[in-house]
């Protein structure tokens, strides 16, 4: 239970500080990095709460894709990001309070209202958590209850799929490509003309 | 002294506030805001299975995958406009981003 306890600080306290220079480094490949380590972490988490499947996920699919992706991004655009950082800390001292109030605001409500107290298994419908290992127990619920939802999320991925290759397509009229509906429709009073030419004289 | 629900719920609540706080501090830059983004929505995510944990009902991790869907699909179409944006204007400044303005 100690080890469990020191984990929980330790990959938590990584998280928070990596988010913290997620917002505060000053090369935008640095804060992607940053984030990274952030998602790491939270997917240590994960792990120790038993969710296996959605840490692996976490993994894939962030660091994996996500992040690859703002990095490409971040490199692929050549941007001052020098000049994108003034005014950092003209709005510090109003972010600071802004932060300092929702933390208060959200502290209150997790100390006011204990929801550890609560427990749903009463009435929960799917299988207590650890009757069978997580996958299993996800895939037999994912693929029945909510198969629907299921079915609209890969729907979802390619909408974004479409969306993000429709924007970024540029067509290029440099190479000269037969047009097959003009040439089909050809015939021979427009394709062949009859001339008469005189001896010893050109067109 | 063992780790409770709260603990997670403070774990998410501190890691949104730091989300909040780069879209205010990074006014400028595209990039970094899309990022608090993924931070809001991280923690987002671990409130989500901590619940589902702590309460022992599985929708919450089911509800976190498709948060993570929706994340991932949000931050592809997010980069491919910032892509588009970069061409056109050749800055990724959000003050520059007023042309509906009129």
């Amino acid at each position: 239970m100690i080890i469990y306890t020191l984990a929980f600080y330790l990959f938590s306290s990584v998280a928070v500080l990596s988010a913290l220079m997620v917002i505060s480094a000053k090369n935008p490949v640095h804060s992607v990095l940053f984030l990274i380590l952030s998602f790491v972490n939270a997917s240590g988490l994960f792990v120790l709460l038993g969710a296996e499947f959605l840490a692996m996920i976490l993994v894939v699919v962030y660091v994996g894709a996500v992040a690859v992706l703002f990095l490409f991004v971040v490199m692929m655009l050549d941007i001052n990001f020098i000049k994108l950082r003034e005014g950092f800390l003209q709005y510090l001292p109003f972010g600071a309070l802004l932060g300092i109030v929702l933390i208060v605001e959200l502290g209150i409500l997790f100390l006011t209202k204990s929801f550890s107290q609560n427990n749903l298994i009463t009435y929960s419908y799917f299988p207590a958590i650890a009757e069978i290992e997580n996958t299993k127990m996800l895939g037999s619920v994912l693929y029945t209850k909510y198969f629907f939802l299921f079915q609209i999320s890969g729907l979802i991925l390619l909408v974004a799929m479409i969306g993000s290759i429709t924007l970024t397509l540029r067509y290029k009229n440099k190479s000269k490509k037969q047009i097959i509906y003009n040439q089909n429709n050809l015939d021979t009073s427009q394709a062949i003309i009859k001339k008469k030419i005189k001896l010893g004289e050109g067109i | 002294m063992s780790v409770t629900l709260d603990h997670f719920l403070f774990l998410g609540a501190i890691l949104f506030t730091i989300g909040v706080l780069g879209i205010f501090l990074n006014k400028k830059n595209v990039i970094i805001i899309l990022m608090s983004i993924e931070l809001i929505l991280l923690s987002v995510n671990i409130n989500f299975i901590a619940f589902s944990v702590f309460l022992n009902d599985l929708s919450g991790q089911i509800f976190a995958m498709f948060t993570l869907t929706v994340a991932a699909a949000e931050a592809a179409i997010g980069l491919a406009i910032l892509v588009v944006f970069y061409r056109n204007l050749g800055s990724i400044e959000v003050q520059k981003i007023n042309k509906l303005k009129g």
